[in-house]
């Protein structure tokens, strides 16, 4: 039964991959496309775990905290530069 | 109870990653930055914690359950930080629509600043400056 859960959950992860990359080729802003880089750190956190549940182990733990606090870092960096050029 | 355990686990996890389907869409579909923004914080604390606690579940162990806590709670402290810098960002240099808002509090702060001397000094009366200059 996991299997298939499995397998639904991977699903639904790949469509919203799919989803974020179109909207970071098509994002009119890089306010957008931040946005979207974030959305697929957080889905690539929800692989890790995914990973975990199939094969029953919590050697990948550290990495989910290291990805939350990379997408963290990386958004506030961006739009921190992202200022209004008239004023800087 | 085994069984109760494993659906509940499958339950966890499949709305877990409806969330993150659900904020791909959201992303894809919503006009504006402001709305996708909306969209792009739901896998990050609901998600979150449906898939850790499907997976504490899942592995039967109580020694997990700290560092799942840990990451989560880092959500919790990051995303609000996050969301307000890029909205910040985005209301600074026109990227949000602003004409699809109903309410914009913080253009009278705007107006305020920018209408006032380029002293810095916003909140301060006239009588005030005329007594810190005696």
């Amino acid at each position: 039964m996991m299997e298939i859960v499995i397998w639904i959950c991977g699903i639904m992860l790949g469509l919203a991959t799919v989803a974020c990359v179109i909207r970071v080729a098509k994002g009119p802003s890089i306010l957008d496309r931040v946005l979207a880089l974030d959305v697929m750190l957080l889905i690539i956190s929800v692989a890790l775990c995914l990973e975990m549940v199939y094969n029953r182990h919590t050697d990948y733990l550290l990495f989910v905290i290291a990805a939350c606090t990379l997408g963290f870092i990386g958004s506030v960096t961006v739009s921190r530069y992202v200022s209004d050029q008239r004023n800087a | 109870m085994e069984l109760f355990l494993e659906i509940l686990v499958a339950v966890l996890l499949i709305t877990g990653c409806l969330m993150s389907l659900i904020a791909g869409i959201g992303l894809l579909t919503f006009p504006d930055m402001l709305t996708r923004m909306h969209a792009a914080t739901k896998p990050q604390v609901l998600g979150f914690l449906l898939i850790f606690a499907g997976l504490a579940i899942h592995l039967r162990s109580w020694a997990v359950v700290p560092l799942l806590l840990l990451a989560w709670g880092m959500q919790l402290l990051t995303a609000p930080v996050s969301a307000h810098m890029i909205g910040r960002a985005g209301y600074r240099t026109k990227h949000a629509a602003k004409d699809s808002l109903y309410a914009d509090e913080l253009k009278q702060v705007v107006d305020k600043v920018s209408n006032s001397p380029a002293t810095g000094a916003i909140e301060v009366s006239p009588s005030e400056t005329k007594e810190s200059q005696d």
